[in-house]
């Protein structure tokens, strides 16, 4: 269970987030929607621990423990995840070297044993082919060269293999034709499993009809103004964001 | 990659001033007397029983640098160096070692603590096919042994310190020595052409593919003492060699000066393949100590279809000013140069090559790739050139500098000539610093910071550690990473 409880967070003394509270459950999926610069993006940063940005008040608790005393990859290796918006370009390191590193760089903090050769295999292969991920692409430098679908089902090849607590999707629709949004989401529906919940963002409800959420919150001015089920989300996409960008105004 | 978490583990067991190879040897040595003077130079021929030629070369270098002024265009900074407060020649007292039981146990010990064998390990027949590799052995002034030479005359190739080779086989070292680098080329050139006591001479007969690797490691133990040394490598027609090259020296406050030269002869349609891994001791974190690598390295395509390669890793010495470079005079000849330099803490680095296109359809390429971190500088200089008769001549030029930090600085000084209008030549260059986005990104999969800059270092020197021999490019992994240690964060 995550619980954010009052989250205060500025980037150079401009104010982001301001006292947002949000608690997805075991096994809930939860949607976050809403206009831009509502701080969707920096509140998906600042779970995953990224520096420079200041949080002045707060908490995150993943399972009762405050992850914000946390660096960003112990939070990693007890169970958070961050599928970006926009992946980055490691220029020269093979895909699998980096998965490789991952996995085993958690494995070691979680006290456990490095995967052997033929098991890191196996588990690649299997999480690759459920995406259409060919072995291709696994050969290839991580996301360098990479089309926009190609680098969003390779978040979601990491996020199968690294087997996360709570998994954030930043804007993960954003640049996927329909087919690759079709994949990707079949990926994400795998995923979903009882000890394991997720937040979705998006400014689309085209994503949420393919990952169908248990709770929808709108997120204005750096805050939850208005939670909801699945049925929040058509409502938004019918009347869109006006009533929240007059809030914003007001 | 198993390398990037071994050498994580390094990085973190060891703190900002150790140089793991920076221990001393205590062992009886003989010197010249301090300074440098015809007598010295006399002194040390007749050490070595040179013939009478020999000993004329080397006054007339001596002569000649007396008169030549040290260079002073390359982006490095240091004291003067006092060349008369020197020792140009020591040499451990025993005499020279017919086995390895001859040899001095402290040196033995020396190149086992460095992970140099010099024991000929049997390799039994159809069980582990263990890579050989020759080695000879220079510990300050004199080569101490050479392993596989039995092996390796049975294919022809001479391989043996260059002191014996002048004394064996005078009229092959007369032929080639100073006719890549001549004795008037550069200060630090001649300066080696009048004192050097000792290096490796090579010589693969024509059709001869060396049957494994040569390498030379480079010790340099004695205090004050400059290395000076020598390689001479000959491909004769057909043949091919690979020649792998080693440095270290003890940790000491004041600075050593390592000039050597490195002269390669590549005959029609033979190939020379020349690595290095550059790893002498680069002074303290504020500066102190450290050697003075002022090198002269070049090759000669001289035959046609000749190629000579050379890979460079830099990490060591407190300065480095090292082109390697490859005239191409044969036609159809190929000239490489992939060199990776670290640089961190107060290192200066200036370091490039030349590629001077002579003959027809000559090509050549270039990949360096300059890492700077702490407060050193890193400045890549290069010379591409095209003479009227070269035509066809082809160059690509890759150069990508990569900033750690913002104390540091990285440079590019690229000269390009061409007198010939169907030349094509390539440049291109990028200067990138490991991106704060980049980092958090592997972060958030779990990497630590260090794993994280390492794995983002290993990518961007990936295409030139590709070109080394294997076990070779897995050491100089690991070195780059403890080169870069304390650079994070």
């Amino acid at each position: 269970m995550l619980e954010i409880k009052n989250l205060v967070v500025n980037i150079e003394d401009k104010r982001i987030l301001n006292g947002l509270s949000l608690t997805v459950n075991d096994g809930e999926v939860a949607a976050i929607m809403g206009p831009n610069g509502s701080g969707k993006s920096t509140l998906s940063y600042v779970i995953a621990g990224k520096e420079d940005y200041e949080v002045l008040d707060g908490e995150i608790l993943l399972d009762g423990e405050n992850i914000l005393e946390m660096e960003a990859d112990a939070r990693a290796a007890a169970g958070i995840f961050l599928a970006f918006q926009y992946p980055l370009e490691i220029p020269g390191v093979g895909t699998m070297t980096f998965l490789k590193a991952a996995m085993n760089a958690q494995r070691k903090t979680r006290g456990e044993d490095e995967l052997t050769t033929p098991d890191f295999m196996r588990q690649v292969f299997a999480a690759a082919d459920k995406l259409e991920i060919n072995r291709e692409m696994l050969k290839r430098a991580l996301n360098v060269g990479f089309s926009g679908g190609e680098k969003k089902r390779m978040e979601i090849l990491q996020m199968a293999l690294l087997s996360p607590r709570f998994c954030v999707l930043d804007e993960t629709d954003s640049g996927l034709d329909i087919d690759a949004l079709r994949i990707v989401s079949e990926g994400v529906n795998a995923l979903r499993a009882q000890n394991r919940s997720f937040l979705v963002i998006t400014h689309y409800q085209r994503l949420l009809n393919h990952i169908v959420p248990d709770t929808v919150h709108v997120m204005a001015q750096g805050r939850v103004v208005k939670s909801g089920g699945k049925e929040l989300a058509l409502e938004l996409e019918a009347s869109g964001y006006a009533e929240y960008r007059a809030n914003e105004a007001a | 990659m198993p390398a990037v978490q071994e050498t994580v583990d390094r990085v973190r067991a060891i703190d900002v001033d150790q140089y793991k190879y920076g221990f001393e040897t205590t062992i009886e040595m003989e010197k010249s007397e301090k300074g440098i003077s015809e007598d010295v130079i006399r002194f040390i021929s007749a050490k070595k029983d040179e013939p009478e030629w020999m000993l004329e070369w080397r006054l007339d270098a001596y002569r000649r640098w007396l008169t030549m002024k040290e260079p002073n265009w390359a982006r490095v900074e240091y004291d003067k160096i006092n060349y008369d407060e020197l020792y140009y020649y020591a040499a451990p007292k025993r005499k020279a070692a017919q086995s390895l039981d001859e040899i001095d146990p402290e040196i033995l010990k020396t190149y086992e603590k460095l992970g140099i064998p010099l024991r000929e390990v049997e390799v039994l027949e159809g069980i582990a096919p263990e890579r050989r590799v020759a080695v000879d052995a220079v510990f300050d002034s004199v080569s101490v042994a050479t392993t596989f030479k039995a092996e390796l005359a049975k294919a022809g190739v001479i391989f043996m310190p260059i002191s014996e080779a002048l004394r064996e086989h005078p009229e092959l070292v007369r032929k080639y020595l100073g006719s890549v680098v001549p004795v008037t080329d550069n200060y630090f050139a001649t300066l080696n052409s009048a004192v050097f006591s000792d290096g490796s001479f090579v010589y693969i007969p024509p059709g001869v593919r060396c049957p494994m690797e040569l390498s030379t490691y480079f010790r340099i133990n004695e205090r004050d003492t400059g290395q000076f040394e020598r390689t001479l490598i000959i491909a004769d027609k057909g043949s091919y060699v690979s020649y792998l090259e080693g440095c270290t020296a003890p940790k000491r406050d004041d600075n050593q000066l390592h000039a050597a030269v490195v002269e390669l002869v590549a005959l029609d349609d033979a190939e020379i393949k020349y690595s290095t891994v550059q790893n002498w001791y680069p002074g303290d974190a504020e500066g102190r100590g450290g050697i003075y690598n002022f090198v002269t390295k070049r090759g000669d395509c001289r035959g046609a279809n000749s190629k000579i390669s050379w890979t460079q890793v830099e990490t060591g010495s407190a300065i480095t000013w090292k082109y390697p470079s490859c005239i191409l005079r044969g036609d159809n000849s190929r000239g490489e140069f992939y060199s990776i330099a670290v640089s961190n803490g107060m290192q200066q680095v200036d370091s490039g090559t030349k590629m001077i296109h002579l003959g027809k359809n000559t090509t050549s390429r270039i990949i360096s790739k300059g890492i700077s971190a702490g407060r050193s500088q890193n400045t890549y200089r290069g010379l591409v050139s095209a003479h009227k008769k070269a035509k066809g001549a082809r160059n690509f030029t890759n150069c990508d500098s990569l900033l750690i930090g913002d104390q540091c600085g990285a440079h590019t000084v690229p000269y390009i000539e061409s007198k010939n209008a169907s030349a094509v030549f390539e440049h291109e260059a990028t200067t990138s610093k490991i991106s704060e986005d980049q980092k958090f990104y592997c972060l958030q999969r779990g990497l630590s910071e260090e794993e994280a800059t390492a794995l983002i270092v290993n990518g961007f020197v990936r295409d030139v550690l590709q070109q080394l021999p294997m076990e070779f490019a897995v050491e100089a992994q690991k070195l780059i990473s403890i080169s870069l240690e304390g650079s994070v964060g």
